[in-house]
């Protein structure tokens, strides 16, 4: 296990050299003034911008900008919004919980209803209800996100009038930002309307989890009724069932279990796709998180947003990935001997 | 075997749906309440600024001025007559010169986390917020930048001497000259009370530039949250000077996008909702309501009157006639405005109902047309300006409906449209013949529709555009100012109408409306002529618990003036 943590952790730093070795040259790609764009202070008078030079060490050698462009950033210091002016750190720190908040949701709610599902279409291998799990799940993947939004919103917020379809939380809430993550602000305010903010944020969540859930929760159906297949197809399901062992007990005590293994390597790769959708869906949901931020900075053509914002998803995404390896190690003993990683 | 795996299947869904009817479900019971208290009122933009006197722009007034703050004295009532507010009288000496102000001694300002005031309102404070303004010494005034853009535009420094205070309570403002517009003036939602005890808090913690973006002010409504692009949240001011406002909470949703908005109102997020769009679609719902107000603005159709043809009045004149104003404010403003008689909307207190209008009469304007020497007709260039406005939200569509409409009296219309500076900058230079443009009034005082638009010295250097200068007209505008008796001005701006009648310097053609939509549940006015809104008078009735009434309202259709 312990060569394998190593080797996971050199993996993320070297990935996350070549990040921000990416976004380092982006700076450069951008039009205007690198060191502008390294730290996003526009209206910078001329002794602030030697300042700038100097901290970003532009009169030095590439080499020499690319380590102090990591030392800031190391440092937390990822410059200022061009738009806001604000720091964007602040700003990722506000918005980066509420987003890490509606993917985690969404990816439960695609592993919730993805998984099992697939696992009744494996087990009704060829029958009439596999197949219709399986066009679903192929007509659920093809249905494009921003569309999906949409007709989500025209039909169970303006025609229902079930659910909300702007923001986290009813703006009448008052809730104290603490680590962000709406739900467990909530509970530890002390608003006397708690349990109706928790369920008015409840409420304003299902719509958009349930919209970016989508497209993963097909891809679950079909890794989960492919892995599941490969596991009653092994020999010890059939030796279980030579035993005598009734059919329920073959696949809760033994199918599932193995079967899962095999898709819980997915979940970091699919986490990325997620990730992805939860972007446009914010933007279609007025989501408070850092996809809406993103794309609005690409409106704005605020460079400085745009590089470090990718950064701060990607090492997201990467850590998600990170984590789920170690799941999938700790689960199946088989992974941890294999020399090559995936 | 296989039928009897599948006995988990059903109840996944099952207890998914139970758990989204419990959510919805106990929402809606619960929320009631606070909900019924409060009002999220889906707003267009940011504000600029917290302080009143820093902008014009509509949306910032909307979002803080009768939110926040009082003036000295308002226009009350549907004929917008002068009242007293934080004056509770107010005494103008004969000669107009000196104006004393009788201030009241209930005032408080409002508690906020950020100031606890310890004393009443008083004289200190009007002065501290005129002085802001007019004095270029004083501490404040050149804090956020130092521009008071509508006192600048009626030229306030030169008006007003001074301001005086005679005691605690009482305070006198002395002017330069006789000017009837000066109340007017100061009963803008620009003319805010600022408390002097928070400035001068600030300017000992060295923080002046605070009182611009931390109010404090004497309104129905404190602030309590601010954040930008977001919302900006108001409590209510327990200790307001009038009876306290009806709701507790009011949230501004700060939703720049047209069709997110409508998806608010639509789906309840909001109770009401700036601008709307689909005015079809809101008027047909039961559940919502659709309201407009004539606001005092005018959009027309100028004619460069130093230029050939235009500078004859036949000419103008048939043009005019020969115009089916009905049939572009059924096009261009989709039946929602009002017809334009003149320049003065109907709300204004000077409009007169005996105005005279040109009608439309292609077959006199042609018969004027061979009067004035073109029998043949002409060819003429019309400017249509090329951004939306809300007294004309399609000029480009007007200029093809004006142009089809002289085509018909022998006349071929050139439609000329520039990007919007260069239009205005092209426009000053006086190199149209014709043009689309309009006027939003900033008060309710007449003379801010004549003067800046039609007077003399506005065509050597301002906004009028049709070059017109007329002696008698100017000399009525200045009698006009020079009295206070309000029948004799209203003769005044009447004759100076029948003048525009006659001369045509231009074609008004429509005052536009300006709409709001808001859930049948929410009630009292919120929209005024001019000026910003207010929720001072809104309420919520409780909702009922079917979801669809039985009959439907009238309500929902009637659209108020």
């Amino acid at each position: 296990m312990l060569t394998f943590t190593l080797r996971r952790i050199s993996l993320f730093i070297f990935t996350m050299l070549v990040l921000t070795l990416l976004s380092f040259s982006l700076s450069f790609l951008f039009p205007g003034d690198t060191v502008i764009n390294h730290s996003g202070q526009i209206n910078a008078t001329a002794s602030e911008l030697v300042q700038l030079n100097k901290a970003y060490q532009m009169d030095k050698s590439i080499v020499d900008q690319y380590g102090a462009y990591l030392t800031h950033i190391l440092n937390g210091d990822f410059g200022q919004s061009m738009a806001s002016q604000s720091p964007i750190n602040n700003e990722i720190i506000e918005l980066l919980p509420a987003t890490i908040e509606l993917s985690l949701v969404a990816l439960l709610i695609a592993m919730v209803v993805g998984i099992p599902l697939g696992f009744i279409a494996a087990i009704n291998h060829n029958k009439a209800s596999d197949n219709v799990i399986l066009s679903l799940a192929m007509l659920g993947y093809s249905i494009p996100v921003f569309w999906l939004g949409l007709l989500a919103i025209l039909v169970f917020s303006i025609g229902l009038g079930w659910l909300p379809s702007a923001g986290q939380i009813s703006l009448l809430f008052e809730i104290e930002f603490v680590s962000g993550i709406q739900f467990i602000d909530i509970l530890l305010s002390d608003s006397p309307y708690k349990w109706q903010a928790f369920s008015n944020a409840s409420a304003h969540i299902i719509l958009p989890a349930c919209v970016i859930a989508l497209a993963p929760a097909t891809i679950f159906i079909r890794l989960s009724r492919a892995a599941m297949i490969e596991v009653l197809a092994a020999s010890y399901i059939r030796a279980a069932r030579a035993k005598g062992l009734s059919f329920q007990q073959i696949i809760f005590r033994h199918a599932i279990r193995n079967a899962l293994i095999k898709i819980i390597r997915h979940v970091g790769l699919q986490f990325a796709n997620l990730v992805t959708i939860a972007m446009v869906t914010e933007v279609i949901f007025s989501w408070p998180g850092i996809g809406r931020w993103l794309i609005e900075s690409i409106y704005q053509r605020d460079y400085t947003a745009i590089q470090s914002g990718l950064l701060v998803l990607s090492c997201f995404i990467f850590i998600i990935h990170i984590l789920t390896d170690f799941i999938y190690a700790a689960l199946n003993p088989l992974a941890r001997g294999n020399q090559h990683g995936s | 075997m296989v039928v009897s795996t599948m006995s988990f299947k059903p109840t996944l869904p099952l207890l998914i749906s139970a758990f989204v009817s419990l959510l919805t479900g106990c929402n809606e019971a619960n929320k009631l309440s606070l909900s019924e208290r409060s009002i999220i009122y889906c707003s267009e933009g940011s504000p600029e600024t917290f302080n009143p006197q820093l902008s014009t722009s509509g949306t910032t007034t909307d979002a803080i001025a009768k939110q926040l703050y009082n003036s000295l004295i308002v226009y009350k009532g549907h004929n917008n007559i002068l009242g007293p507010s934080l004056a509770k009288d107010w005494h103008v000496t004969r000669d107009g010169k000196k104006i004393t102000f009788y201030l009241r001694q209930d005032v408080r300002f409002h508690q906020t986390n950020y100031f606890t005031p310890t004393r009443l309102f008083n004289a200190d404070d009007v002065l501290f917020s005129f002085n802001r303004i007019l004095d270029k010494s004083h501490a404040f005034h050149h804090v956020s930048g130092g521009q008071y853009p509508f006192f600048q535009s009626i030229k306030f420094d030169e008006l007003v001497e001074k301001v005086e205070k005679i005691n605690d309570f009482t305070v006198r403002f002395i002017l330069t000259r006789n000017d009837s517009s000066f109340l007017a003036n100061l009963a803008t939602d620009y003319a805010s009370i600022l408390s002097a005890e928070y400035g001068e808090k600030l300017f000992i913690e060295n923080t002046p530039h605070k009182i611009d973006i931390l109010p404090v002010g004497t309104g129905p409504f404190k602030l309590k949250d601010y954040r930008v692009g977001s919302l900006i949240r108001f409590y209510r001011h327990d200790l307001y000077w009038q009876e306290k406002a009806k709701i507790e909470q009011l949230v501004f949703d700060i939703s720049p996008s047209k069709t997110s908005r409508l998806t608010k109102l639509l789906a309840k997020e909001c109770d009401v909702s700036s601008y709307p769009i689909a005015h079809a679609k809101i008027a047909e719902r039961s559940d919502l309501l659709l309201e407009s107000i004539t606001s005092l603005n005018v959009g027309y159709f100028g004619f460069n009157t130093k230029k050939q043809p235009f500078d004859n009045k036949l000419v103008r004149q048939a043009i005019s006639l020969a115009i089916n104003k009905q049939a572009i404010i059924d096009t261009v403003y989709h039946s929602k405005a009002a017809r334009a008689k003149s320049i003065l909307p109907k709300t204004s207190w000077a409009y007169d109902s005996n105005t005279p209008e040109l009608g439309y009469d292609p077959v006199r304007a042609k018969s004027l047309l061979e009067v004035a020497g073109y029998p043949q007709g002409f060819t003429m260039d019309l400017w249509a300006m090329p951004v939306q406005r809300a007294y004309n939200p399609n000029a480009v569509t007007m200029a093809k409906l004006i142009q089809a409409d002289l085509k018909k009296i022998g006349v071929k219309v050139k439609i000329v449209s520039y990007e919007w500076s260069t239009f205005l900058r092209r426009l000053s230079l006086g190199e149209h013949q014709s043009f689309l443009l309009g006027w939003n009034a900033d008060n309710p005082e007449p003379d801010n529709f004549f003067t800046p638009m039609l007077s003399c010295s506005a065509s050597e250097n301002g906004n009028n555009r049709t070059f017109w200068c007329n002696e008698e007209f100017d000399q009525l505008l200045q009698k006009a100012l020079k009295t206070t008796n309000m029948s004799t001005r209203k003769s005044y701006y009447a004759q100076a109408m029948a003048i525009i009648s006659e001369e045509i310097p231009l074609l008004p053609i429509a005052h536009s409306k300006r709409f709001q939509a808001r859930g049948t549940d929410v009630e009292g006015d919120i929209l005024s002529t001019f000026g910003g809104i207010s929720f001072y008078q809104a309420s919520k009735t409780k909702l009922t618990s079917e979801p669809q009434n039985i009959a439907k309202p009238d309500k929902s259709k009637k659209v108020s003036n």
